[in-house]
């Protein structure tokens, strides 16, 4: 009886049929995917994007200088340089994360003791020169203006958990 | 004198040859819209049948896809590799496209209108479809290359043997008819549709098209997963477009090939009042495009065979299922006395 079973089942190509029939169903039912560049799926508050430099809300910058990220960078990716300002306190003269080496482990906004430096939830910063990758302190203060509203609510809803 | 050697050169050469080649660009350019269309159509039943979105940026729901598709691929440079025979390997994609072409010459797509009414349609057909063969293993062999080499290996080994059991589905249909002539096939489905008493051999016939095309689960000469895309891996350009094209127009020959042979050609199904309102031509482009569809949703449904997989189906299990038809087709045909006459 199994044999028989089995006979008619590769005659008349059961397995085939139900399988066609599976693909057939599937063509009707809703999509999965988005359609990406119009819709995004929704992103965490740990997102590690983008770097940004934030400022204080007095336009003061947060970075101090004290080259924690550039010491703990995985990739050596970040290179500063820093001196005394005018005013006697510690800055940097040059702040700059080549993001063709980084890889986005998000050491550098762990170490940093004041949020400065930080990865915000922009992934869509790709380039047609690879030089436009090195980023600057310029570039990175902007991209902390840019990012700011974004960038502190991720850090209050994530503040909870640390 | 002058006066009428014009006069028959005219009646006798120039307007019949002007009014072939007008009656070839009537067929040859829907033809290849079709395929164009094919493509954007293989993609979205694609996309739709794995829950995807499939192209839908160029143009409203991606219409205008193979356009753009096109004019990238024809202003890419064609790169000829260093070790490759550069005579056979620009031939070999114009062997494939061409062949593909041609073959359309003796296709009825409708009531009279054929190119080419020979007696010999079935034979013709089978010839050309057998002379695909040469387009791949010669790109395989002039790339130089293991990858493509062993593409057309297969490619030729799988086109050998699948074209056995479909000379005997053939042979079957003819046994039926009595005609080699592709109108005559589809004028002896009139009563009925021979997909209905050889369903077996139809089944038989559509596979083995699938394997004759180089489509899923017949893959093998491509095989993206092993060798990378078989015999087209050292192509760019328009002679990769040649290939692909060809490929698809293939593709819309073979299931023409079974519509006419298994799915009443032009026949509308029932010859009755709202029926047979339609064209034919509409309806023969509308089985087409039915089995177009089945053979794209088989791709979406069935893994690659093996290699000795394929072989087993084609020498151990097709050839001698077919052969078995063949006979018992004779057989019914002779015992109960329905062998057409005088045809």
């Amino acid at each position: 009886m199994a044999l028989l079973d089995r006979g008619a089942r590769s005659i008349f190509l059961w397995e085939l049929v139900k399988g066609l029939s599976l693909t057939f169903s599937y063509m009707f039912k809703p999509r999965a995917t988005v359609n990406y560049p119009y819709e995004k799926g929704p992103l965490g508050p740990r997102f590690r994007g983008e770097h940004a430099l934030r400022r204080y809300a007095n336009g003061e910058e947060r970075c101090i200088a004290c080259k924690l990220c550039e010491a703990i960078c995985p990739a050596q990716a970040i290179t500063i340089e820093a001196e005394p300002r005018d005013d006697g306190s510690r800055r940097t003269t040059r702040y700059d994360i080549d993001m063709t080496k980084c890889i986005y482990c998000g050491f550098c906004q762990e170490a940093c003791p004041v949020d400065a430096i930080v990865e915000g939830p922009n992934f869509e910063f790709a380039t047609e020169t690879r030089e436009e990758l090195f980023y600057d302190k310029d570039k990175l203060l902007a991209n902390g203006e840019r990012w700011e509203y974004e960038i502190s609510r991720n850090i209050a809803a994530d503040a909870p958990y640390r | 004198m002058t006066e009428s050697l014009w006069q028959t050169l005219w009646t006798g050469y120039v307007f019949p040859g002007g009014l072939i080649l007008v009656h070839i660009l009537m067929l040859t350019v829907p033809l290849l819209i079709a395929v164009a269309y094919l493509t954007l159509m293989e993609r979205k039943v694609l996309a739709a049948m794995s829950l995807r979105m499939g192209p839908n940026v160029v143009g409203p729901f991606g219409l205008l896809q193979p356009f753009a598709d096109a004019a990238k691929l024809i202003f890419k440079e064609t790169i000829i590799p260093s070790g490759a025979n550069k005579f056979l390997f620009i031939a070999a994609p114009c062997i494939t496209f061409i062949l593909a072409l041609i073959a359309w010459a003796v296709i009825p797509v409708g009531e009279g209108l054929v190119i080419a009414n020979i007696n010999v349609g079935v034979l013709y057909l089978f010839a050309i479809s057998s002379l695909g063969v040469y387009g791949i293993i010669i790109a395989g062999w002039s790339s130089n290359s293991r990858y493509a080499f062993l593409g057309a290996l297969r490619s030729s080994a799988q086109m050998v043997s699948y074209e056995v059991s479909m000379g005997f589905v053939i042979i079957s249909v003819l046994l039926c008819v009595g005609s080699l002539n592709l109108s005559a096939i589809v004028q002896a489905q009139k009563t009925v549709w021979f997909a209905i008493p050889l369903f077996p051999m139809f089944i038989v016939f559509f596979i083995s098209a699938l394997a004759e095309t180089n489509r899923h689960p017949f893959d093998l000469p491509e095989a993206e997963a092993e060798l990378v895309a078989g015999y087209q891996v050292e192509y760019s350009s328009m002679a990769f477009a040649l290939f692909f094209l060809g490929e698809y127009a293939n593709m819309i020959l073979m299931s023409g090939m079974t519509t006419i042979l298994f799915l009443g050609g032009w026949l509308p199904p029932f010859d009755i009042a709202p029926f047979n309102w339609i064209p034919g031509i509409v309806w023969f482009c509308l089985k087409i495009f039915v089995l177009l569809f089945v053979f794209i949703w088989v791709r979406a449904t069935v893994p690659r065979y093996r290699y000795d997989q394929l072989m087993r189906l084609g020498w151990k299990v097709f050839l001698p299922f077919s052969l078995f038809w063949v006979v018992l087709t004779a057989g019914v045909l002779l015992a109960f006395d329905l062998l057409p006459k005088g045809v």
